[in-house]
């Protein structure tokens, strides 16, 4: 299978162009099914997720009910359901069930909501599928100094208790960092993180960890983007594109589908209603393309 | 040449990643005369984790088997600097270097020749079902397809992109198959090399089979003497890592590429 054209970088007048990325085949499909709206306010949220950001609503169920249908035909291979906090949906466990029944589902929530009664029903979920029900849980450090600082006081213990309720229940989360100071993707970073949770009884560590986007929230507490940033006049190989997350993937939320899971809130990332209205190439104009295509990086488990 | 065509056959063994595990390769070879498979194929990643790759290579050549290449022949035939597992962990990449290092220094320059010349995909028929064997996937040599992460429709979709009713496939580790219909899906035969990380010492290979009514695709437990493989490990100064994995059936290191489900059946 080819991963499509590549695409030089001027124009005939001389303009430097942005690249476009193709769609190789939709096996990701993520769903924004809390919308921008969460029970926190990370200050590095690159949506600026909050209780108060209504951007992009809750989903309903009959709508991603509708996106699951169409899925199915596409052949997807595994679904990815997020915000916002996506346990604030609260048909969440049911949309779980429908997806869980036609492929693999993976969750990011920051924790707090998964209460030990959740966290059985997340098991039973699990049980009932031949399919992998895997959940991402945020912690942006080792420790509640860094964790807090981020997501407000108190806020590490409660993430921490959700990530032990899931351990009780039997279930291995993936602990997700974003790399809010220089050690947490180091080395030594990541010890601390495997370290912190043995020693909290998790004997199946499982750690991912994030770039900072600067879009969002995160402008303030570092910076935005600078020019420098950009794709512009550089050619994709096909190396390179076959790299890239939005080479597979779309990102569906109360508004339509967007390219990407990063690019919701950018002018331009909106590519149709329905999936099969998304399946062309892209054009990677935004500076986040930009963190992807340097850092490798992919929202994926 | 990427493809190699084969006549049809009705029972077909098929060895998954070897990972230099030669005394099983031995038994597997002793064991398949018995079984009267018509054919064996071997899948790719002969070499990796285990001891002296080049006594895997020179038992592979003697036999009369078809073979493919995976990712480890693809790397060593072309001279890359790592064995392009596709692990996305640092700790996982650590391991997977030190075993792609040992590799290569340990495998004659003939050997890395005929990787090299070994085709990507193998297309046959068995019963009269139109097989396509790869390494990763039919797309990519190197991708994982987990029993848990292969879902009915995407099946279905790479059997119609790829223009076939049955994929066989290794690479993950871990045995598995998911018929979509009669004659129609995925096996993936797991490995000869290390255990299927549930605590017992045992290989697995698969032998595919047509019968009236579809494939039967069985699953064949290999005993071998993993205590000489655990001791020339460690002559050879592979890591203890690896040595527990070979006597405890548990797997210690690339598990991060674990999805949640497989990852909770094992002990680390």
């Amino acid at each position: 299978m080819t991963t499509g054209q590549v695409v030089g970088p001027t124009t005939a007048e001389g303009e430097k162009k942005f690249p476009f990325a193709p769609l190789a085949a939709l096996d990701v499909l993520w769903l924004q099914v809390a919308g921008t709206i969460c029970n926190l306010k990370c200050s590095h949220c690159f949506i600026s997720c909050s209780p108060t950001n209504h951007s992009h609503e809750m989903m309903s169920l009959a709508h991603v009910r509708s996106l699951l249908d169409e899925a199915k035909t596409l052949g997807v291979k595994e679904y990815y359901f997020t915000g916002g906090e996506p346990f604030l949906n609260r048909d969440l466990l049911i949309m779980f069930e429908v997806a869980l029944a036609q492929g693999p589902v993976s969750v990011l929530t920051n924790g707090i909501l998964i209460t030990p009664k959740v966290a059985a029903r997340l098991r039973e979920l699990s049980d009932a599928s031949e399919h992998s029900l895997d959940i991402r849980v945020s912690l942006d450090g080792y420790d509640a100094e860094t964790h807090d600082a981020i997501r407000g006081r108190g806020m590490f213990q409660r993430a921490i208790k959700g990530v032990m309720n899931l351990n009780s229940a039997g279930l291995v989360p993936v602990i997700t960092a974003a790399e809010v100071t220089d050690d947490i993707g180091a080395e030594r970073g990541r010890a601390q993180f495997l370290e912190m949770l043995k020693s909290l009884g998790v004997n199946r560590p499982r750690l991912k960890i994030l770039p900072i986007l600067r879009m969002g929230a995160e402008v303030e507490r570092t910076r935005a983007y600078q020019e420098w940033e950009s794709l512009r006049g550089h050619t994709l190989s096909e190396t390179e594109a076959a790299r890239l997350q939005c080479n597979s993937c779309r990102m569906a939320t109360s508004k339509g589908v967007y390219v990407c899971p990063l690019l919701i809130e950018q002018d331009g990332a909106r590519m149709g209603d329905r999936l099969t209205d998304t399946l062309g190439p892209f054009e990677l104009k935004h500076s986040a393309c930009f963190t992807c295509h340097s850092t490798g990086f992919s929202c994926r488990t | 040449m990427r493809y190699a065509n084969l006549e049809s056959y009705d029972r077909v063994l098929f060895i998954g990643g070897i990972y230099s595990n030669y005394l099983a390769l031995e038994k597997a070879f002793t064991m398949a005369r018995s079984l009267k498979a018509e054919a064996v194929i071997v899948m790719g990643d002969f070499g990796g984790f285990g001891p002296f790759p080049d006594r895997t290579l020179e038992l592979l050549r003697r036999e009369k088997i078809f073979a493919i290449q995976g990712n480890y022949e693809e790397a060593l035939a072309g001279g890359a600097e790592d064995c392009g597992c596709g692990y996305t962990d640092p700790r996982d990449n650590h391991y997977a270097q030190i075993s792609y290092d040992y590799t290569r220094s340990c495998t004659s320059a003939e050997h890395v020749r005929w990787m090299g010349e070994l085709p990507r995909y193998i297309r046959l028929s068995i019963g009269g079902q139109r097989t396509l064997v790869c390494h990763g996937s039919p797309r990519q040599i190197n991708e994982f397809l987990w029993q848990t992460m292969t879902p009915r429709p995407f099946i279905e979709k790479m059997l119609r992109d790829f223009d076939t009713d049955l994929i066989i496939c290794t690479h993950t580790g871990l045995h598995w198959s998911r018929f979509i219909e009669p004659g129609r899906g995925v096996v993936n035969v797991g490995a000869l090399g290390r255990p299927a990380n549930d605590g017992k010492t045992n290989v697995w290979m698969s032998l595919l089979e047509w019968q009236d009514y579809g494939f039967r695709a069985e699953f064949i437990p290999i005993e071998y003497d993993f205590d000489r493989l655990a001791r020339e490990m460690e002559s050879e100064k592979l890591p203890p890592e690896f040595v527990a994995t070979i006597r405890t059936g548990w797997w210690t290191t690339c598990l991060e590429v674990l999805p949640a489900k497989e990852r909770a059946r094992g002990q680390f």
